[in-house]
């Protein structure tokens, strides 16, 4: 790849390469910049795709986190579950989930109607049970969360009410009601000091929405389940197994969908710099008649491609980056962070295409006398 | 004349046009497949979502108050309302049957098992019904798909069980044991898990729960399996406040809530409502996957634009030499430019037509590949996908044809273009 032996005596070889190199692209900027243009398409819609088929799984698992706990906890016969181990629940989650104590007992109505009552942390629930609609939340003590149906029978007009457990009875005020069309609506919700102060009784079952993929959430069911052997550890499994589900296609749709988008762009790239090159054949025709070796005119056209490859793919990534995190912001309201590992596989994809791109027309002039090009013919 | 330049201009430069019309073929095929999958998406997720479990429960409307702590029934069994089993082959008569997947009716009974009180659960597994001339099958091995059985699933006329997990680890009972319920011996076809209350009770044909209860056609509860729309400002409304025509509207959108209300409509003395954990969740999830897929249309379909676009540029700055010469010879800017517009809608519409039935054919194995069902495809996109591609070509040509136009002759001719 030198010139030297062409031209002794002149400026260095190497600034002469890079010389040809730079005015090509400067001299014909309109076709330069269109096989450029095409590159970067490409570039970015591949690194947006990517970007998005990487990210989707996280994305689409929080979103099921809005289904709730999909691990339940529930101590051994009729053992409960202390403060300590409430913490130990806290530190193996460490910060990847969260966790809700309930406490259950079947309490009386004034009309003697059992009615089941539930002690639990407000402002957990309310993080963990967003689909339960709520009129106003209890914030004091002796303040009740009561459910459609138990309000009918307990308190119809929202006045106070008491309730009798084991001849102890507590006088409650309702906050608001709960309506989830499930079990919730034929209960009482208290705080769990207010339960325990009135019956006595501890969380028997801990609900936990473990955050991340099914994997993810298998071996966090493992790690609970060493941490507290005093209780049954399972999975919410419609919840569980609907997500892996569901993900499962959406990644397959996807991973089609970025199949399909990368064919396309690199076809596209392929013929855009095709075009270019074959129309170059007089630079290469002059080149040959100078004197140029094939191997400086490939390396020439090779480095020229490579170049193009390299500008397009880092553009490209940038600007396919900013279009993934806009999609995220946008229908996920949580930016989609630019994946650095995506970088070399679009570099090397768009250099290997652009290659290919100079490869195939030289292949076609290589037999080409110079003088026919020069002709016009 | 000008039919014959475009005729020619075809058969002379085959190998070029084929290149033009390869890529807006692509392009179309590519276009088709993401819009016919997008579109269908938000269908095909629905039913995945449906494997999460029913999303609207009907119970009697005078109901005392469920007592019920981690699916574990405390009522005694005696307390409460039915609703009537005779009435279930309505829900298929309901305007929006067709987005009913499946049902399946509840009823617990308290038996003693071993001197234990267990709770023995009626239902269908998969019972042939029929609503007027309308034949279909229902039960939890559609609406409760996440049930797994070791063994059998019992028919729905026998009188053999299902035992819960738990249970059956308890008690010692495999696939194939004898239990004592009520007075009489019943076979243990299967061992069931679902990692939910089930798991400590018996599973039982709904036939032999009433029998046992003493209340032939007696149900407590029907859970629905449905497809449904994601809540919006109209679905969140309370149909009571509505005017004629947004009530109209509203009941014939498949929300949740207005299935909910037409099976109340069906089904005498009956409470429906939604299940929000599961229908409101759903809702969600699904509005995010489309609007994820409709943004990756977006991209797809601007990918393939401008390979069309650079395509055609292409195609068109190579013939120069030819738009000089046209033009020495005494044609106008219009001419030129009718005549590559001429060529572009060609090459747009014969593009479009093969790419559509290629993206069809694609979207077909997208479909079969992933959700092992059709996509459907409306026919309505053909003419939408034509348009589109003719515009497109335009646009993707406009700028290169401009300049061609601008062309001074003077330079094609002495070859300095």
């Amino acid at each position: 790849m030198s010139l030297q032996a062409h031209r002794p005596g002149s400026s260095p070889p190497i600034s002469m390469f890079w010389r040809m190199l730079l005015r090509a692209a400067v001299r014909r900027r309109g076709r330069a910049l269109s096989a450029l243009l095409a590159m970067i398409v490409a570039a970015a819609a591949a690194t947006a795709m990517l970007n998005l088929y990487v990210d989707v799984q996280a994305k689409l698992s929080k979103e099921f986190r809005n289904y709730g706990a999909n691990v339940v906890l529930v101590a051994k016969d009729n053992q409960t579950f202390s403060s300590a181990a409430l913490t130990t629940i806290n530190s193996t989650l460490a910060g990847r989930g969260l966790a809700v104590p309930f406490a259950y007992v079947v309490a009386r109505a004034a009309d003697g109607q059992p009615i089941v009552v539930s002690g639990t942390d407000f402002d957990e629930v309310r993080k963990l049970d967003n689909w339960w609609s709520v009129m106003a939340w209890p914030n004091a003590s002796q303040q009740a969360l009561v459910g459609k149906r138990a309000a009918a029978v307990v308190s119809p007009q929202g006045k106070p009410f008491d309730l009798t457990f084991r001849g102890r009875s507590i006088h409650l005020v309702p906050a608001g009601t709960v309506q989830t069309g499930a079990a919730e609506d034929s209960r009482i919700y208290l705080s769990l000091a207010d339960l325990e102060a009135w019956t006595g009784v501890q969380p028997s079952t801990v609900e936990i929405a473990v955050a991340g993929s099914p994997d993810e959430v298998n071996a966090m069911m493992s790690a609970l389940a060493r941490a507290l052997p005093m209780a049954d550890v399972h999975p919410v499994r419609q919840i569980v197994e609907g997500q892996a589900r569901v993900l499962g296609k959406m990644r397959a749709t996807l991973l089609a969908t970025v199949l399909l988008i990368i064919v396309t762009s690199a076809l596209c790239v392929l013929s855009t710099l095709m075009g270019w090159v074959l129309d170059r054949r007089r630079d290469f025709a002059i080149m040959k008649a100078l004197g140029a070796s094939a191997r400086l005119i490939y390396g020439f056209f090779a480095a020229e491609a490579a170049a193009l490859g390299c500008a397009g793919a880092l553009i490209g990534f940038g600007l396919g980056a900013g279009a993934a995190a806009w999609i995220g912001r946008a229908n996920f309201h949580a930016p989609v962070v630019p994946r650095f590992s995506v970088l070399p596989p679009i570099v090397a994809g768009s250099v290997a295409v652009a290659l290919l791109a100079a490869i195939v027309p030289m292949a076609l002039l290589r037999r080409v006398e110079p003088a026919t090009i020069l002709r016009g013919e | 004349m000008f039919p014959r330049l475009v005729f020619e201009s075809f058969r002379r430069q085959k190998r070029r046009k084929l290149l033009a019309g390869a890529a807006i073929t692509l392009g179309v095929a590519v276009a088709t497949a993401m819009i016919a999958v997008a579109t269908d998406i938000g269908d095909k997720m629905n039913r995945e979502l449906r494997t999460i479990g029913a999303n609207i429960l009907v119970t009697p409307q005078e109901d005392t108050l469920d007592v019920e702590i981690g699916g574990v029934n405390l009522k005694p069994a005696s307390d409460g309302a039915y609703l009537n089993e005779a009435d279930l082959p309505r829900i298929r008569g309901t305007f929006w049957h067709h987005n009913i997947v499946g049902f399946s009716p509840m009823l617990p009974v308290n038996v003693a098992l071993n001197g234990e009180s267990v709770t023995l659960l009626g239902t269908y597994f998969a019972k042939p019904l029929s609503f007027g001339k309308d034949d279909f099958v229902t039960g939890v091995r559609i609406t409760h798909p996440f049930w797994r059985v070791e063994g059998d699933w019992p028919a729905d006329s026998s009188q053999d069980v299902l035992a819960g997990s738990r249970l059956a680890a308890k008690l010692g009972l495999k696939q194939g044991s004898q239990v004592e319920l009520a007075g009489a011996q019943r076979r243990v076809s299967g061992i069931l898990s679902t990692d939910g209350a089930e798991d400590d009770e018996i599973v039982a044909p709904l036939g032999l729960a009433q029998q046992i209860l003493g209340r032939p056609g007696a149900v407590r509860r029907i859970y629905v399996s449905a497809l449904t729309k994601p809540e919006d400002a109209l679905g969140r409304r309370d149909p009571k406040t509505m005017s004629g025509p947004l009530y109209d509207r509203w009941y014939c959108s498949p929300y949740a809530s207005s299935i909910a209300f037409q099976l109340q409509e069906v089904i005498p003395h009956s409470h429906a409502e939604q299940i929000r954990q599961i229908a409101q969740n759903e809702g969600a999830v699904l509005s995010k996957i489309e609007g994820l897929m409709l943004l990756v249309t977006l991209a797809a379909l601007l990918a393939s634009a401008l390979a069309v676009s650079a395509a055609m540029a292409t195609a068109i700055f190579e013939r120069r030499n030819e738009v000089g010469l046209m033009k020495a010879l005494g044609a106008g800017n219009f001419a030129v430019a009718a005549l590559f517009f001429a060529e572009a809608a060609l090459l747009a519409l014969s593009g479009g037509i093969v790419g559509f039935a290629a993206g069809a054919l694609l979207a077909q194995q997208i479909g079969r590949a992933i959700f092992d069902s059709q996509i459907t495809i409306q026919p309505v996109l053909l003419p939408l996908i034509l348009v589109i591609a003719v515009i497109v070509t335009f646009a993707g040509s406009a700028a290169a044809i401009r300049r061609a136009v601008k062309f001074d002759p003077v330079y094609a001719l002495r070859g300095e273009a």
